[in-house]
């Protein structure tokens, strides 16, 4: 970036103008905005090459495709993978179109969902329950089986519970790029394909458990931590160690004096800002072990602040534009 | 009807030899195009001939050509799509099998428009039998300097390669194509960027279909303008069309676009009528994407005109009375046809054919399958029907690649246009238990095992 002579892109997502670099995404953009023009991602994840597009919740309506060429787009497009233009008109909960087509996509990620938030680890925490609480619809229409499959481990400390995942393919560019090589991928395909298992053993790379904190639901869950605890009986400390593989930067999961869990410290969106090495996240769970900083405030707007366990099971109908989804500041 | 330009030599015996196809006029298309023009001569040629892609989409080829990134110095690839997997079309086959040369031909020539030097056809991995024809064909136009290097003498050259898929109708989209080609799972590409600037390992490429690169060799020969008299309007030229259903004639034919349907379904030279003295009852015109129509918005368009074999005349009405041309995959059903069984067979196809990759399109084919299967085996419900309609609403157009709306347009337009038939299947449960649909001792629920659940038919 040549500071001056970089193009700057005059975007304006639900009438609010904001200006970012040239090649930016509409989801960026809104990032910038921040607060509820920002599109729910279930998908993209900032920090993984070539993630994005598949889970279809980001979709917006771009009413303006440039200052150029004026004319609407004819579908909804990926906000993750979508480049802005200068003078692109961008509507999220603006457009009631894209609302509706949400709700359809929060209906497609649950069909098949086993919905067993209450003995689900990652049962306030999870971003697809956050999706649901905001978007979704007052009953589910399918009246048929959900596919099972069995549950698995990944490796010694990751359990794959695969009925629960929803195919974002997280998981698989984190295994490729964090680990050295590509320890699993997805098996077969359509509505039965699965994250393969079939190097079950095999991943024992040092940045494996960082899947953990990718898997935007409970399919992929931390071995060491399962059924320990409900997370919001935990105080999220911030906490640090010198560590010779990570920037040991983390959040320690703490009830009282010990430690049941360390995890990646996530931003407002869900991400995680620095991934964190498996001894850091399985082996140390000594408070000894750890500088603690202090308490985390939990930034994300989510069922895990509303800390309201039997209104999440029942999806109450929450007017989106209301501001479910809003993030806190 | 015009004479046949694709399959004008057919009949020709042994005309998948080199020697007899040479003799009969073959490759004078590749030696007038490299001794006689330069590459923007030859694309300039398929622009002006009005070439429109016969995969599918009818995308016009010249235009096609001219995004091709030519400033980029990578090498460029252009990718011949062969993976022909769409329910009710076989022309690509068809014209491979018996004419390989005539598609190696056109694949050399355009090679030479879009200078490139590597040529990949991707072909579907259960058409196994046509790899061996196709390798033969390359030695030998090889052996006879049509391919490799300096062709002709010229400065150009080219190697063409075979590329056997491995079974996924999904590797007929082309970016899922290129990936397969690369080595790796088939999922389609998100787009942009587009394979002209970022296809093949990354390089410009072009991907087109078999019927289309075949047909560029005939351009040459006879000129695109002269092409673009035959047909009408902006349906240029010939078109393979494979029918198949309940005519008396199942075959590959080659028409003039602008056929009236009626004349193609019922003349003796095409389709030659319904088989068994029945009536038709409906039509997927264009391979089993495209939306059915009954026979009366078949054979003639709601305004009141006869209906043609055109890009646009199938195109009228737009979904709410009209359809597509599509690839050609012309489906016929009589009056005795099951509708309802009909597009729960396209569901479980479309349901095992997504690739899985994202939401609306891997949950909803599955679901839309289930309803169906329902319905037909006398479990339905009558909001089953709307559940159809509003879950095709939910994929079509948020999905990452086409196959999403390929999958809902058919259950869409079997409910628009059927759905006393899809009622009555909900009314009367045990009619439609116990219907035998032909088939002999066929027990219905035989065809999926363990279809309720989705899991593990494989
Ligand atoms: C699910 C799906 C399957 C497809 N299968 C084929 C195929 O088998 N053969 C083909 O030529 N095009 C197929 N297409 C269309 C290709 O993506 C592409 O548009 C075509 O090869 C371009 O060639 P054309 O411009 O010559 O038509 C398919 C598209 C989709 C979405
Ligand atoms: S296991 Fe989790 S991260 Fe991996 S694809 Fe499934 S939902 Fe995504
Ligand atoms: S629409 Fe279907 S086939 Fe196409 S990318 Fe999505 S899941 Fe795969
Ligand atoms: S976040 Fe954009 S499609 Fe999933």
């Amino acid at each position: 970036m040549r500071g001056l002579t970089t193009k700057k892109m005059k975007v304006t997502i639900d009438n609010i103008p904001v200006e970012v670099e040239d090649g930016t995404t509409i989801l960026q953009a809104a990032r910038k905005i921040g607060g509820k023009v920002v599109p729910p991602a279930m998908c993209y994840y900032s920090k993984l090459k070539g993630s994005g597009g598949k889970c279809r919740t980001c979709l917006v309506k771009v009413s303006q495709g440039s200052a150029k060429d004026p004319r609407p787009m004819p579908k909804l497009v990926a906000s993750c993978s979508t480049p802005v233009q200068d003078g692109m008109v961008v509507q999220n909960l603006t457009s009631p179109e894209v609302v509706e087509a949400r709700k359809g996509i929060v209906e497609f990620l649950l069909l098949n969902h086993p919905l067993d938030c209450p003995v689900c680890d990652q049962a306030g925490e999870c971003d697809l329950q956050d999706l649901s609480f905001g978007y979704g619809m007052e009953e589910t229409a399918t009246e048929d089986d959900r596919r099972e499959f069995p549950m698995t481990d990944i490796g010694e400390n990751i359990k794959l519970h695969m009925n629960r995942c929803i195919l974002c393919y997280r998981c698989v560019y984190a295994a490729d790029q964090l680990t050295d090589k590509r320890l699993h991928g997805v098996l077969y395909r359509g509505d039965v394909s699965e994250i393969g298992t079939f190097i079950r053993n095999a991943v024992t790379n040092e940045f494996s458990g960082n899947m953990i904190d990718v898997c935007p639901v409970g399919a992929l869950t931390d071995k060491t931590f399962r059924f320990k605890s409900r997370v919001w009986f935990l105080k999220p400390m911030n906490a640090h160690r010198e560590c010779a593989r990570c920037a040991g930067k983390t959040v320690a999961w703490m009830f009282g004096n010990e430690i049941y869990r360390v995890t990646g410290r996530k931003d407002q969106f869900g991400e995680v800002e620095e991934f964190i090495c498996n001894e850091c996240r399985f082996e140390k769970k000594d408070a000894g072990d750890w500088v603690i900083e202090g308490p985390r405030h939990i930034s994300r707007q989510s069922v895990i602040s509303a800390n309201h366990y039997e209104e999440m099971t029942e999806p109450s109908v929450i007017d989106p534009i209301a501001g479910k989804m809003e993030k806190d500041e | 009807m015009g004479g046949k330009i694709l399959l004008a030599s057919i009949d020709i015996p042994g005309i998948r030899e080199f020697g007899v196809y040479r003799a009969s006029g073959g490759y004078a298309a590749v030696e007038q195009a490299l001794r006689g023009m330069t590459p923007a001569q030859v694309g300039n040629e398929v622009t002006k001939s009005g070439l429109r892609g016969r995969g599918g989409a009818g995308f016009p080829t010249g235009l096609k050509w001219s995004f091709l990134d030519r400033k980029s110095d990578k090498p460029r690839y252009l990718v011949c799509n062969a993976d022909e997997s769409e329910p009710g079309t076989f022309k690509d086959r068809y014209l491979m099998h018996h004419l390989p040369h005539l598609l190696i031909e056109g694949l050399i020539i355009s090679s030479y428009a879009l200078g490139v030097k590597t040529c990949y056809i991707y072909i579907r991995g259960e058409f196994k039998y046509l790899v061996g024809i196709l390798e033969t064909a390359i030695r030998e136009a090889n052996k006879n300097g049509f391919l490799g290097e300096r062709i002709l003498g010229t400065d150009f050259s080219l190697n063409i390669y075979v590329h056997p898929g491995a079974g996924a109708y999904i590797c007929g989209e082309e970016t899922a194509l290129l990936e397969s080609l690369e080595g790796k799972r088939g999922n389609p590409r998100i787009k942009p960027p587009f394979p002209a600037f970022k296809g093949l390992y990354g390089c410009p490429t072009v991907v087109n279909n078999v019927e289309t690169l075949a047909t560029v060799a005939p351009i040459i020969r006879m000129g695109g303008e002269a092409y673009a008299k035959i047909g009408r309007g902006k349906s240029t030229g010939t078109k393979l069309i494979s029918a198949c259903g309940n005519i008396n004639n199942p075959g590959v034919y080659e028409i003039e676009m602008g056929l009236p349907v009626e004349d193609f379904i019922y003349a003796p030279e095409y389709c030659g009528g319904i088989a068994n003295d029945k009536y038709l009852k409906a039509v997927i015109p264009g391979g089993s994407s495209v939306p059915i129509l009954p026979a009366d918005l078949m054979l003639n368009t709601a305004r009141g005109e006869k209906r043609l074999m055109t890009y646009e005349s199938l195109a009228d009405g737009e979904f709410a009375t009209g359809t597509m041309l599509g690839s050609g995959g012309f489906i016929v059903f009589d009056e005795d046809a099951c509708i309802v069984r009909n597009t729960w067979n396209l569901a479980h196809f479309y349901r095992h054919e997504s690739c899985g990759q994202c939401s609306p399109c891997r949950e909803g084919t599955g679901w839309m399958e289930r309803v169906l299967y329902r319905i037909e085996h006398g479990a339905g419900k009558m909001s089953d029907i709307d559940l159809l309609v509003r879950v095709a609403k939910n994929i079509e157009g948020n999905t990452i690649c086409p196959l999403g709306d390929a999958a809902a347009w058919p259950v869409a337009s079997a409910i628009r246009h059927f759905r006393r038939e899809f009622e009555y299947h909900v009314k009367h449960p045990e009619v439609v238990k116990n219907t035998s649909h032909g088939a002999l001792n066929y027990e219905v629920e035989s065809m999926i095992p363990d279809s309720g659940t989705g899991v593990n038919y494989w």
